[in-house]
């Protein structure tokens, strides 16, 4: 079967001219232009290019949601099994309209979608994790180069064949982990890595330590008296039975539960189903874990005004650190809407 | 300190009237084993059954595994357990290499996991490869789980000092002897001056129930860092009672077979100087943390240790102590290596580590225990198929009516084990 | 999950945990060391008694730290 390749390229590499054409519209024209000429050649008989998308990267640049719709729309009509652009080397606006219609593609049309740039491009930040950046020298003095990695790799993603590491492929990361066997076992791989640091040699370390973003704190209760708080845990506590079938560990969801009739949990209603930790001491009592019986007491007392009539509960260990952050957002939008003022959360 | 592996090579296993090796193939006596340990009287019930390689077998839920091995003349193994209390790693210690004792029972908690003998499954294992005697047993009624748990511990290693007993009692002879030797520290300073100081810092889970390490049979988890002797680990010394997330338990199989220990025994003399094995803590306190990682630092220090490979044992808060570890031994100016699992989420896209430290440079990567695997059917299940659900990284949907299961790679025994046995790692896609 | 809850309810966010360089590293503002991973809201290994008195102590921390102003990530240690 031959394969239909939409091609993406500035008006430059399509041959209109310099800079004083960067506000060329895109326009459609049939068949390989400019690097699409040797991407066709490379591809032997797989594969076509049905149709070459040209657009200045000035243009693109500055009207670029209308730039991107109407590309999209041409893209969609010539109905491709793949997509490409570039590629855009260093040149920081060709690199972002080239990174920014490949997602586009990638999310609409959901086919595979191939560019290359130079790892400095700016469009390299914005994009290497909804298409394939393939790595290119920093001028077209690479062409050759990247118009055959880019094959390859489109090839390859057409195919459905196994794909290799990020860096063996010649692409940027896409920010995802793999696992892949290696030659040699973790404790040989530990050693050479030893050895090569004691020599003051280079090595490659396999994971990156990553950088977490922080938020600015929010503004303290006012008045803790007139304050309404809800309690929040990662340590897997529920109703006995755990009627919403949360995960032990790796959790996809979160529950919420009514305690407004409960001074206490106890282990009849209440238990852990947090699989990394001893649950001995939550099962006999919960409390230990979500504090409800002080928090009963505290409220009596008036030391704050109201306990929120539901808790929100999911197991922390091993959840998917972007599940987090959802079941967060999720529960900050219903605690926002509940007029709840503060929250207590226990992890374990 | 010299120590004589004497293996014999076992590559085949059946049932018999007693229990021998010949030919290598380990005949059990069935009927002895399983008197041996219901003798114990903890437990309703106790079977034997085998498992080889390439058969379509699944052993589920495991607790550990666990090699048949003896000290040739004592006919015992694993001090503080079924030997007496003595140093381990000085002498002969007969050894079935290629079989081994996985004991399987109703799970006492989450996170135990599964044996796949062929399949996509049997790739993430080392017990796929093993000639296996599977223990199962049930606890007696009502038993309280920390002594079900202890039962079943001590029963699997009870097995394996039995049957590798028998076969030294009838004879058995070594195909192959493998050995370790080395002197202490000032030995091994003067001989080898001009090489690298390396320390192993070998992190052990030790947290409460099914996640405990032990070490000459006392729980690892009240005591302080300490230092060994590489043949130590490889000869008994340490016993796993670890079952939580399977992926990553350092089965008591892993501490005998330690490669990380193997490794550097290998470089010693040539590459580097080998100074012996910190065995450490995985407190659950932080206070516990931070006293472990200072006290590591104080041994090694005090060893004059220029560099350091630190293997995890499990994942999430222990991801703590190993920042701990890497930073300190880092800002002391010992370069440290890391060897570490996973945690990306199943789609890869989440960050690994429950913690992060900037001083944590090296990290060799054993995996994402979260990168799903799709296992078929078995024609033979030994223990209770319905504990998928159970399992970390499974859940009731993942087992389908037809005996398949898509599971993690959580719910595989071993199969990112931090210890550095197997050749998984993690890549950027 | 408690910062995205912060971010987004723009209310304080106390949170009790054992280990506590995990929270400095992940964001959380208002950080309250807890007793330890199986029970970080009490210690019952001391009793009925005393785990109840830990478990009133820590929980009013949480509270003072909801209440106190900050500019950054505050341990409230005892």
């Amino acid at each position: 079967m031959t394969y239909r390749i939409v091609h993406y390229i500035n008006q430059f590499y399509a041959g209109i001219g310099g800079e004083e054409k960067a506000q060329h519209v895109p326009e459609m024209r049939n068949g390989a232009v400019g690097p699409g000429v040797q991407i066709e050649k490379l591809l032997g008989g797989s594969g076509e290019i049905a149709a070459t998308i040209i657009c200045g990267d000035g243009f693109y640049g500055e009207n670029t949601d209308e730039a991107r719709s109407e590309c999209l729309k041409m893209i969609k009509e010539a109905r491709p099994d793949i997509f490409m652009a570039g590629p855009a080397f260093n040149a920081g606006r060709y690199g972002f309209a080239c990174g920014d219609i490949a997602a586009a593609v990638a999310e609409e049309l959901k086919i595979p979608t191939v560019t290359a740039m130079y790892p400095e491009n700016p469009g390299v930040e914005l994009f290497s994790k909804k298409t394939y950046i393939v790595i290119t020298r920093d001028s077209a003095r690479g062409m050759a180069d990247a118009v055959r990695k880019m094959t390859e790799i489109g090839l390859k993603l057409l195919r459905g064949e196994k794909m290799g590491p990020a860096r063996l492929e010649g692409y940027i990361p896409r920010g995802i982990r793999k696992s892949f066997f290696h030659e040699k076992n973790g404790a040989e791989r530990a050693a050479d890595m030893l050895t090569a640091r004691l020599c003051g040699l280079e090595f490659r370390t396999e994971y990156e330590m990553p950088v977490f973003n922080k938020i600015e704190p929010a503004p303290p209760v006012k008045d803790m008296t007139k304050a309404t708080i809800a309690l929040v845990t990662s340590g897997g506590i529920v109703p006995k039975g755990n009627p919403d079938r949360i995960r032990v560990s790796s959790a996809e969801s979160y529950g919420a539960y009514d305690i407004s009739q409960t001074d206490d949990l106890t282990s009849e209603l209440y238990e852990s189903v947090h699989g990394g930790y001893d649950r001995e001491w939550a099962n006999a009592d919960p409390d230990v874990v979500l504090p409800l019986d002080i928090m009963r007491e505290l409220e009596r007392d008036g030391v704050y005004a109201k306990l929120h009539e539901v808790f929100y509960t999911t197991t922390g260990t091993g959840t998917a650190v972007a599940n987090a952050e959802r079941f967060g957002r999720e529960i900050g939008e219903k605690l926002k809407n509940a007029g709840v003022d503060a929250a207590i959360l226990t992890s374990t | 300190m010299r120590l004589e592996l004497h293996k014999v090579r076992i590559n085949g296993l059946a049932f018999s009237d007693r229990t021998y090796t010949s030919g290598g193939v380990l005949y059990i006596c069935k009927e002895e084993a399983v008197r041996l340990i219901a003798e114990d009287g903890r437990f309703l019930s106790v079977d034997v059954d085998i498992a080889c390689p390439k058969e379509s077998t699944r052993i589920i839920p495991v607790k550990d595994v666990i090699e048949p091995r003896v000290k040739i003349g004592k006919n015992n193994y694993f001090p503080g357990f079924f030997a007496p209390m003595e140093r381990a790693g000085a002498g002969k210690t007969l050894v079935l290499d290629g079989a081994a004792v996985v004991t399987c029972g109703p799970i006492v908690a989450f996170q135990e996991g599964f044996i796949d003998m062929s399949g996509p499954g049997a790739d993430y294992t080392p017990f796929s490869q093993t000639y296996n005697i599977v223990l199962s047993v049930v606890p007696s009624e009502g038993i309280e789980k920390h002594l079900y748990e202890a039962a079943l511990r001590e029963a699997g290693l009870k097995l394996a000092v039995y049957l590798a007993r028998c076969c030294a009692e009838n004879g058995a002879a070594a195909d192959e002897i493998q050995t370790f030797e080395k002197g202490d520290v000032f030995e091994s300073d003067k001989k080898g001056a001009a090489l690298p100081k390396v320390v192993y810092l070998c992190m052990n889970i030790t947290q409460g129930l099914l996640h405990d390490t032990y070490l000459y049979g006392s729980n690892l988890r009240t005591s302080f860092p300490v230092l060994l002797h590489p043949n130590e680990l490889l000869d008994g010394a340490m016993v796993s009672g670890n079952c939580v997330s399977a992926c990553d338990k350092n089965t008591t199989w892993h501490h005998l077979h330690n490669p990380v220990v193997q490794t550097l025994y290998a470089r010693h003399g040539s590459e580097i100087n080998f100074l012996g094995v910190i065995a450490t803590q995985e407190s659950t306190v932080l206070e516990g943390k931070l006293r472990a990682a200072e006290v590591n630092l104080s041994i090694a220090q005090q060893l004059g240790a220029q560099g350091v490979i630190i293997s995890e044992e499990g994942y999430g808060n222990p991801d703590t102590d190993l920042c701990l570890n890497a930073k300190k031994f880092e800002q002391a100016g010992i370069k440290a290596v890391v060897i570490s699992d996973e945690s990306a989420g199943t789609d890869g896209a989440s960050q690994s580590l429950a913690d992060s430290t900037p001083e944590l440079v090296a990290f060799v990567s054993t995996g994402n225990v979260n990168e799903m695997i799709d296992v078929p059917a078995m024609d033979k299940v030994i223990g209770y198929k319905e504990a998928i659900s159970l399992l970390s990284g499974g859940s009731e949907e993942s087992l389908r009516s037809d005996g398949s299961m898509s599971v993690e790679l959580q719910s595989i025994i071993a199969s990112t084990a931090e210890i550095g046995f197997s050749k998984l790692g993690c890549e950027w896609v | 999950m408690t910062r995205e809850i912060e971010r987004t309810a723009g209310i304080p966010v106390a949170q009790i945990a054992t280990i506590v360089p995990i929270m400095l590293t992940v964001g959380a503002n208002r950080i309250i060391p807890g007793v330890a991973i199986p029970h970080p809201v009490g210690n019952p290994a001391l009793g009925p008694e005393e785990d109840k008195r830990i478990r009133r102590e820590i929980v009013l921390r949480a509270l003072k730290a909801l209440s106190t102003p900050i500019d950054k990530q505050t341990i409230f240690e005892k």
